[in-house]
């Protein structure tokens, strides 16, 4: 008789089989039998954080900087509760997560017993698929399902609960064979669509590609097969939030982040155009603003590996359902075969596009007045970019302002350079996103862009970080606000600030310390380059409170519910103070 | 809008309403019809009327019969969307209207009153295949299968014969003819 195994035993076992190297958890009663085990499995370094959102974070900012799954342990109860932002997280973001939660006994089960609560229950609406495993012969089965399903089609996270009796029971465990990948349910496109695509670029006067988070989740390969088409075609390119990184951002052919705060020419290439090449986004309402009044005059084309992304919003001409670099690659082929000068015989063609493209550039929508005395946010990120371009370095961010300014400032040239919380939009994202991505990439510039107000809703991970020598570094643009709320209360709510001010900041240095990192504090514009480089040559985590202007506001921005047309561009364009009426009723 | 500082985009344009009769087919799991129904409650969709049982005991297949109302792009959404739970076989989607698929409900009316009011009531029902399925000196309970619409009226109806109680499953729906749905 073949060796039996315990419950938890086979959690590492099958972790070990699915290439698992690390994991991010905190214990708790009801996955104690799990962690007990922990000490036999020397492959599978666990992370221990200090809240399990942070966990959460902390393995999507290492999935998406690796684009392996994340795995993240919790226990019952509270541990897996607090998971469930993260999870969220993740399921809007298309981040493939496995989350194991410790669950009560199964013969307590639904008895109100002590940490128990409804995980799958809960968990239901935010996981691509969950499973209460309540018979340990399903345990093995069930988890490389959970792996399976996480990292097939669109990705996203799974949940694993199992009981904790049913982590002490035997079985037998077989060695698990990865099968071929099946990239999700069925995934088949034709040739007829990648003719019709090619007919519809070869006709187009004024088009554009539309990228997004599926490029990056279809793996590298799909970011170059982008840039080979980009490059083929001569077509101008704009990206989602998600999608930076996936195009060079300082490639002239590059308008851009488009959407809400996006740049003026790339909103405006995307209402004029005639052709828009949606590959790998989703039509989000930050995006497309007033949907009846988006790019009327355009086809559309959208290319999704996710079937039901398809005229969700917005109704598209050309749907091409598949994996985004299949898609492409395939694309490319078809053009070099059938139209070996698409290149030249295009270029005649879209170049009065290109000369409209132009002038809207010319208004440099992302400039900002500069300041000799106070450090402008946006100052403060490009010179961060510029200091450390030279260096592969990976970007988070947490949610607001200054994660605009970043999307719009810093320019990324490789995929999974850049994680970002941007469909869910969850303020405390990016510091432990950066524990996770630091892991991940122990030898790497790892560099969280941060808000005072988001990082202090996950700033007890700064204690993870030092526990495992993480060198992240937290550089927060230091407004005393609510930076986003603040911009909206003035522009929409006649500057009625209400409860956007935080008036009890701690002292970030000293807080710094108190944590056992380094603490450094830039306020005036001229020793902001040095701070920086001292930053970067610490070779420990880094808090650097970077006190700029408290009243700067992110442009350009589309109010919501406004078409890309009607953009405010700042200070210097007085459309911007003219927000009333009716316009504050469609933001 | 009511509230002219709401910061909150105003919807667009909303289509028809269609009445649709979604089948799908699930594995007949734990939890399974909660994620068919959080997922119309999660999204917004409508369910008219539901009805769930397993039909296939060897290989553990259930089938749930969803009426629903919604735009084409809301229908076609759902669809999309049922096809993406983990335990979901196939979905099959049918117009109310579509001649080439049967539609039944079934309803019991429990009948109290004395035996004129009785048998005008078990007339009354007379068109949709009535059964008497309890009887007393003073009561009856009437089974009938018929279209939702068609039991709406008869539990108005029958208000007058002395209805006091109605019970009524969602709508089962099945092809016409020889062929299966795939």
């Amino acid at each position: 008789m073949s060796k039996l195994y315990s419950g938890a035993e086979i959690v590492f076992k099958c972790m070990e089989d699915q290439g698992v190297e690390t994991i991010f958890g905190y214990p708790g009663g009801a996955v104690l039998p799990i962690y007990d085990e922990l000490k036999n499995h020397q492959t599978v370094k666990h992370i221990l954080v200090r809240h399990e959102q942070g966990a959460g974070h902390a393995a999507e900012g290492y999935a998406r900087s690796t684009g392996k799954p994340g795995v993240l342990l919790v226990t019952s109860g509270p541990g897996a509760t607090n998971a469930v932002t993260a999870l969220t997280d993740a399921y809007m973001d298309s981040v493939p997560l496995v989350c194991i939660s410790g669950q009560v006994p199964t013969h307590l089960i639904g008895t109100d017993a002590f940490q128990e609560c409804d995980t799958t229950g809960i968990t239901r609406p935010c996981t691509k698929h969950n499973w209460l495993v309540k018979d340990i012969n399903n345990l093995a089965k069930t988890i490389h399902k959970a792996f399976e399903v996480a990292t097939t089609g669109r990705p996203g996270p799974v949940l694993v609960d199992i009981p904790k009796d049913v982590q002490f029971k035997k079985t037998n465990y077989t060695k698990y064979k990865k099968q071929k990948k099946l990239n999700g349910k069925k995934n088949h496109f034709s040739h007829k669509e990648i003719n019709e695509l090619i007919n519809l670029m070869s006709k187009s006067t004024k088009p554009i590609f539309y990228t997004g988070g599926g490029v990056i989740n279809s793996g590298p390969k799909a970011s170059d097969l982008l840039r080979e088409l980009v490059n083929i075609t001569g077509f101008p390119i704009t990206s989602t939030l998600q999608g930076l990184g996936a195009y060079p951002g300082d490639d002239n052919q590059f308008l851009g982040m488009l959407g809400m705060h996006g740049s003026y020419e790339a909103n405006n290439a995307m209402h004029d155009c005639d052709l828009m090449i949606n590959i790998g986004a989703r039509f989000d309402d930050r995006i497309t603003g007033k949907l009846d009044e988006f790019s009327p005059k355009s086809k559309k084309v959208h290319i999704d590996i996710d079937p039901s992304s398809i005229n969700k919003n917005v109704k598209v001409d050309l749907p091409i359902i598949g994996d985004v670099s299949e898609v492409i690659s395939s694309t490319i082929k078809s053009i070099k075969r059938t139209k070996p000068n698409f290149a030249k015989s295009n270029k005649q063609k879209i170049s009065k596009w290109w000369e409209q493209i132009d002038k809207w550039r010319s208004i440099k929508s992302f400039n900002y007045v500069n300041s000799t005395e106070t450090i402008k946010p946006q100052y403060a990120v490009q010179r961060l970019y510029e200091l450390t371009k030279k260096e592969d370095t990976y970007i988070t961010t947490e949610v607001g302002q200054h994660q605009m300014w970043a999307a719009q400032h810093y320019k990324f040239d490789k995929p999974n350079r850049w994680m970002t919380s941007g469909g869910l939009g969850t303020m405390g994202y990016g510091l432990p996103a950066a524990v996770g991505v630091q892991v991940a990439h122990p030898k790497k510039l790892v560099i969280d862009i941060a808000g005072e107000a988001s990082v202090l809703m996950t700033m007890q991970e700064m204690s993870t970080a030092v526990q495992y020598s993480l060198p992240i570094k937290i550089f927060i643009l230091n407004n005393e606000y609510m930076g986003m709320v603040r911009q909206w209360q003035e522009l929409l709510h006649g500057k009625n600030y209400s409860e956007s001010y935080t008036a009890a900041l701690p002292d970030f240095v000293k807080l710094a310390e108190a944590y056992g990192c380094v603490g450094l504090r830039a306020t005036k514009p001229e020793e902001l380059d040095d701070k920086i480089i001292e930053m970067i040559n610490t070779d420990r985590p880094v808090i650097f409170d970077c006190l700029v202007d408290k009243e700067e506001n992110c442009f350009p921005m589309i109010p919501s519910g406004k078409p890309h047309n009607q953009m405010l561009l700042g200070p210097q364009d007085k459309k911007a103070n003219k927000i009333t009426g009716k316009g504050k009723t469609l933001v | 809008m009511a509230n002219p500082k709401s910061a909150y985009s105003i919807p667009g344009k909303l289509g028809k309403f269609d009445t649709h009769i979604i089948v799908v087919w699930v594995d007949n799991e734990a939890g399974v019809l909660a994620r068919v129904v959080g997922l119309f409650s999660g999204r917004g969709y409508n369910i008219e009327s539901l009805a769930v049982a397993e039909v296939d005991p060897k290989l553990n297949i259930s089938r749930i019969t969803i009426v629903t109302t919604g735009t084409p792009q809301v229908i076609e959404q759902i669809k999309l969307q049922l096809k993406k739970l983990v335990p979901v076989h196939k979905v099959a989607d049918f117009k109310r209207e579509d001649k080439k698929v049967i539609f039944k409900e079934m309803a019991l009316f429990k009948v109290v009153g004395n035996s004129a009011k009785k048998e005008k009531a078990l007339k009354a029902c007379k068109k949709y295949n009535p059964v008497i399925l309890d009887k007393t000196n003073k009561s009856y309970v009437i089974q009938i299968t018929a279209l939702r619409r068609d039991i709406d009226i008869m539990s108005k109806n029958l208000k007058k014969f002395g209805l006091v109680s109605v019970s009524r499953t969602g709508a089962v729906a099945m092809t016409r003819g020889s062929e299966v749905f795939k």
